[in-house]
């Protein structure tokens, strides 16, 4: 698979939308892996932690936003404690989410929680579930 | 009278770019005692030099202005070229338009041309007032002093030594050898460490013009370069050195057992020990903290079978004086400690090793013979992980820099291990692979083609006791996976840091370190073996992390700078030095207390400020702090300075 | 000795063991925990996003409700709602422009906040305040013989500058099992992330988080776990059926709230502490260390 890279990635409107939501610079990551080597959820996940990053440096938005790994992810701030450039990884994968769901597009919509779940699950998980997951 | 020469570089477009160099000759022209202004492409080159000098006879000239670049870079030069025609060097100033003018106005040519002109007045008046001051000379003492003697101190000190000066070795273990003679083999030729070190140690030993001061500290230290006065603490080892014979027989009986630094805890070692059997000296030391006669007052058999009467339980610290000209600090580096890594397990695990663990354990005279045994249960490792990079590079919660040796002495470590235990696997954590040496290279390619160790790139974000084994869990970015290993034993490769107590003599010998407690160069680039202090030399990774060979170059660069200190009879120094007027001095003693180089006091007697003339480096502080006037700095007067003042407020 | 408490929604529901066993131990130790009148629902989760100013103000509204209570201290015993109060309040501290705009959105309040309050865990109290040494005194029951696997979770120690105890190797709990008599297990999934909010969602994920932090805590010979989120107490222990249902040889182990243990410790009436809220029955382990009596 070819990839072409231009200015256009790098000075995009994505990857500014990313820096400015997270207060990160996306470059300070020298993609060393330590957040994806102690994530709990990467088994889920079909793009490993530091490659989303890897992929938002080249300006790859698509790719990221329609990846599975930004919604797996369930903020545990383990990357962020270990993270030897301190990039608060946990910011970024928010902002990610935040791009979609600001678009007014849910990932989890409050209609497609099953009845049952709803009666099963305490409010503290339906409250961060749809605050994270629902536009 | 003066009779003044302006001499304005264009130095190519820097200066001339910006400023109108054919405006300023004019206008500098008509000032009051310039007999001669011009200019040139570029005064620094053989040419404009040249002119100068010409100009100088010609016009009879008696003080020259060279407007260029700073005088960091050329007031030697330019001194020394109308020294050479019989001038004063110390009649001729630089006057600063490139850094303090062309380069910072570069938008705004007008006012950089007003701005140079000023800049060159104001050093005219300056110069008026310069007084024909001659460099002071002192002597030098000839002989030197290496403080530490790990591969640096003993190349610099055989290098000194067979140059023909007297050279004080001092080093705060028993034996000289450092951290060199632990290791199992060096990379890339897999060389016995211990082969190649042990040769030049016993030439130190044996050399007539070293005086090998071992368990030994340097306490104080006074002075300037060529004339240092040191204190040097020879410490208790409750053995007679000039009486043992190093036989060895009380080492042999001593019943006591205590984990041993120089086996990096793996093993044991008596109260009475020498550090390994080639050790220079090779004379036991008493460890009083596990001795069961200092902590119990019970045993002395090594007293009781030494037929040479050479324990002395008595035996008190002794301080030696030494006068030496130059010092060169090659005090080496340590690990840092794993117990810091919380991910790692904070130290608690026994198979979690640091790199110089698994040094000790590969080592054929190691104390497994070269086989790599678990230290929890004495088993043969199979899987065994190496992790690169731990403490280096990670600027939120350790060390920034990189350690530089590290990706060399893992790959050459998991060789050895695969070499050990031929049914084994070897894994190594990276995030890059840093061979920048002869043969480096090819090193690691043979190790991952031939010995077949599997490189991972990524960190290790967690290590964990699972049952017996340790479980790794790292990261491979290559394809984007955690990786799990069940580990029989894991190797962290440790951040280098500069050795302990290191910080403590820079302090003493009031050396720039940096944030790290690394010795700073003079300049990074063009001066890496001198420090910042005149007379003090810096060799080995007491500087910065460095790998054996670049260790020895620096050493033999730092003993050849002794040597061409030692090849003068006198030292010449700068005469710009602050001088008293005793009839003002009130003794107030500002000036002694702001001095950073300690060259001021209060003269007991008189009660008014001396000024150390060799000591003093001109750095102004003292004529700024003094309240009345009366300390003033040769060539940077009160007068001078105001004359100056006044050309940029007019 | 009064201290302002913020319940947090899910304690007043499925974590009323939690609430419950609290009150009542910490009025024993001479602590009265005040209820923050007209509390709201601190939001669960902190807002990551550098503009989002509109979900500080949930947190934020409740530390005006401490200033009101003429309080300068509140407690949480949720880990979650500890976690986004004490972070918004670290954000407002060192933001005056956010402060402001907060203040400004809340005009309707009548008091402004300006950073007055201190956000504490209630392990925090035990620990500086009451003191484990004087809650060992108070002990009438030590927990003999009792080996609990202290479960920390994530939103107690992370991110490093709001956490209460080290990140890597916490011992706030230990320290804690030791004070109640209790003997306290050691194992290194004790930091490791439950899977939180997925347990509305993605079912698997928690099950497959749960197992393994379970799995280890009982082959260190843990025989009950302890924790402080409701969160975390649901998907450790309700989704143990789920559990069960994927790992046929999954033996089920007790989760109790550490005010649990500390009421019983302290010798207080088993009711206070609610165990009929516990998914997995923890009476029969308890009966099984004569901790109580029959049932």
């Amino acid at each position: 698979m070819k990839t072409e890279i231009s200015i256009k990635n790098i000075k995009s409107k994505f990857l500014d939308k990313v820096e400015e939501l997270s207060e990160e610079n996306i470059y300070t990551c020298y993609q060393c892996g330590k957040c994806s080597a102690g994530c709990p959820s990467i088994s889920e996940m079909d793009i490993s932690p530091g490659e989303i990053i890897r992929l938002v440096q080249l300006g790859q938005e698509k790719e990221v936003l329609d990846s599975k790994t930004i919604w797996i992810c369930a903020s545990c701030f383990t990357c962020v404690t270990r993270c030897p450039k301190g990039v608060d990884l946990a910011k970024i994968m928010e902002a990610l989410r935040q791009i979609t769901l600001r678009k007014n597009v849910d990932y989890v919509s409050p209609l497609s929680i099953p009845k049952e779940v709803l009666s099963q699950v305490p409010q503290i998980a339906l409250v961060s579930c749809l605050r994270k997951f629902s536009a | 009278m003066s009779r003044i020469g302006v001499f304005i570089c264009h130095c190519g477009l820097n200066i001339a770019g910006t400023i109108d160099v054919k405006k300023v000759v004019k206008l500098v022209s008509d000032y009051p005692e310039v007999v001669y202004a011009t200019d040139y492409m570029y005064m620094c080159s053989d040419p404009g030099q040249d002119m100068i000098k010409e100009m100088v006879k010609e016009k009879k000239l008696d003080g020259v202005v060279v407007a260029a670049c700073t005088p960091t870079m050329h007031e030697t030069t330019f001194r020394n070229t109308i020294a050479s025609v019989g001038l004063n060097p110390y009649r001729g100033e630089i006057a600063n338009i490139r850094e303090q003018c062309s380069w910072v106005h570069q938008n705004n040519k007008e006012i950089a041309t007003e701005k140079a002109v000023k800049i060159i007045e104001a050093t005219i008046e300056k110069l008026k007032l310069n007084m024909p001051l001659v460099p002071l000379s002192v002597p030098v003492t000839k002989r030197a002093l290496v403080i530490g003697g790990g591969i640096a101190g003993i190349q610099a000190s055989l290098d000194i030594a067979d140059s023909g000066y007297e050279v004080i070795l001092v080093e705060k273990n028993q034996s000289i050898g450092g951290h060199m003679l632990q290791l199992s083999e060096t990379f890339p030729t897999l060389d016995c460490p211990q082969c190649i070190a042990t040769p030049k140690m016993v030439q130190v030993g044996q050399h007539p013009k070293i005086k090998l001061l071992a368990f030994s500290e340097v306490e104080e230290v006074s002075g300037y370069v060529g004339n240092f006065q040191v204190k040097i603490r020879r410490k208790a080892s409750f053995v007679d050195w000039d009486k043992c014979t190093g036989c060895g027989l009380c080492m042999e009986k001593c019943p006591a057992k205590v984990p041993s630094e120089f086996n990096e805890f793996l093993a044991k070692r008596k109260a009475i020990y020498t550090l390994f059997p080639q050790a220079v000296p090779n004379k036991p030391v008493i460890d009083s903290n596990n001795c069961l006669y200092f902590t119990k007052g019970k045993c002395r058999i090594c007293e009781k079978n030494c037929s040479l009467k050479a324990i002395n339980f008595e035996q008190k610290d002794s301080l030696v004086e030494e006068k030496v000209g130059a010092i060169i600090v090659a005090t080496g580096y340590d690990l840092m400690n794993k117990a810091e890594v919380g991910e790692y397990g904070y130290g608690k695990y026994k198979d979690v090793i640091d790199s110089l663990q698994v040094e000790r354990l590969l080592a054929p005279a190691g104390p497994t013979e070269g086989i790599p045994y678990r230290p929890s249960d004495g088993k043969i490792p199979k899987e065994v992980v190496f992790i690169q990079c731990v403490g280096s590079r990670d600027p939120e919660h350790y060390y920034p820099y990189c350690s530089k040796i590290c990706c060399m002495y893992t790959v050459k470590q998991a060789m050895l291990y695969k070499h050990a235990v031929p049914d084994g696997q070897a894994y190594v954590f990276y995030m890059d692979v840093r061979c920048n040496g002869k043969g480096y290279e090819e090193f690691l390619q043979r190790g991952i083609e031939e010995d077949r160790i599997l490189y991972l790139r990524g960190r290790v974000s967690k290590i964990f006791k699972d049952g017996d084994k340790i479980k790794v869990w790292g990261a491979d970015t290559l394809t984007g996976r955690k990786i799990e290993i069940s580990a029989d034993l894991v190797v962290l490769a440790m951040a280098m840091i500069p050795s302990k107590g290191a910080k403590k003599l820079a302090e003493k010998l009031r050396l720039a370190t940096d944030d790290y407690g690394f010795l700073t160069e003079a300049h990074p680039k063009l001066r890496p073996v001198e420090s910042l202090t005149a007379g003090y030399f810096l060799a080995g990774a007491a500087q910065a992390p460095k790998d054996i060979p670049e260790t020895v170059a620096q050493a033999s660069g730092a003993a050849s700078k002794v040597d061409s200190l030692f090849s003068k009879d006198e030292l010449y120094h700068e005469p710009i030095i602050a001088n008293v007027d005793e009839e003002v001095c009130v003794g107030c003693g500002n000036c002694v207390n702001i001095c950073a180089y300690d060259a001021v006091e209060l003269d007991l007697k008189t009660k008014k400020a001396k000024v150390n003339p060799i000591i003093c480096e001109g750095c102004g502080a003292c004529s700024a702090a003094c309240p009345s006037g009366a300390m003033q700095q040769n060539n940077f007067s009160k007068r001078q300075i105001f004359e100056m003042v006044n050309i940029f407020t007019v | 000795m009064k201290i302002s408490y913020f319940p947090g929604c899910t304690l007043k529901t499925m974590a009323k063991n939690f609430e419950d066993s609290a009150i009542a131990s910490l009025s024993f130790l001479g602590l009265e925990m005040v209820e923050l009148p007209r509390w709201n629902c601190c939001g669960t989760v902190y807002s990551l996003t550098s503009d989002d100013l509109i979900h500080q103000v949930a947190p934020i509204r409740n530390l005006i409700r401490v200033k009101e209570a003429r309080d300068t201290r509140v407690v949480a015993l949720c880990s979650m709602c500890y976690h986004t109060l004490k972070r918004a309040n670290k954000l407002v501290k060192e933001d005056k422009e956010k402060l402001d705009k907060l203040n400004n959105l809340m005009y309707r309040e009548d008091v402004k906040y300006n950073g007055e309050v201190e956000v504490l865990h209630l392990l925090e109290i035990l620990k500086n305040e009451v003191g484990f040494n004087q809650v060992s005194r108070k002990v009438k029951m030590p927990l003999k013989g009792l080996k609990v696997a202290p479960y920390y979770g994530c939103l107690l120690l992370r991110p490093a500058e709001v956490g209460l105890d080290d990140p890597e190797s916490p011992t706030i709990l230990k320290d804690f099992l030791e004070s109640v008599g209790a003997e306290a297990i050691d194992y290194p999934y004790e930091t490791e992330c439950c899977g939180s909010y997925h347990t509305v969602v993605n079912i698997n994920l928690v099950v497959e988080r749960a197992h393994d932090i379970l799995s280890f805590a009982i082959s260190q010979k843990a025989e009950a776990i302890v924790l402080s989120c409701p969160l975390c107490g649901f998907n450790l222990d309700h989704r143990q059926k789920e559990i069960k249902e994927k790992f046929s040889d999954f033996k089920s182990i007790p989760v109790f709230y550490f005010t649990q243990l500390l009421a019983l410790s302290l010798g207080l009436d088993e009711k206070v502490c609610r165990f009929e809220l516990n998914f997995i029955d923890p009476r029969p382990l308890l009966k099984s260390k004569h901790l109580i009596g029959e049932v």
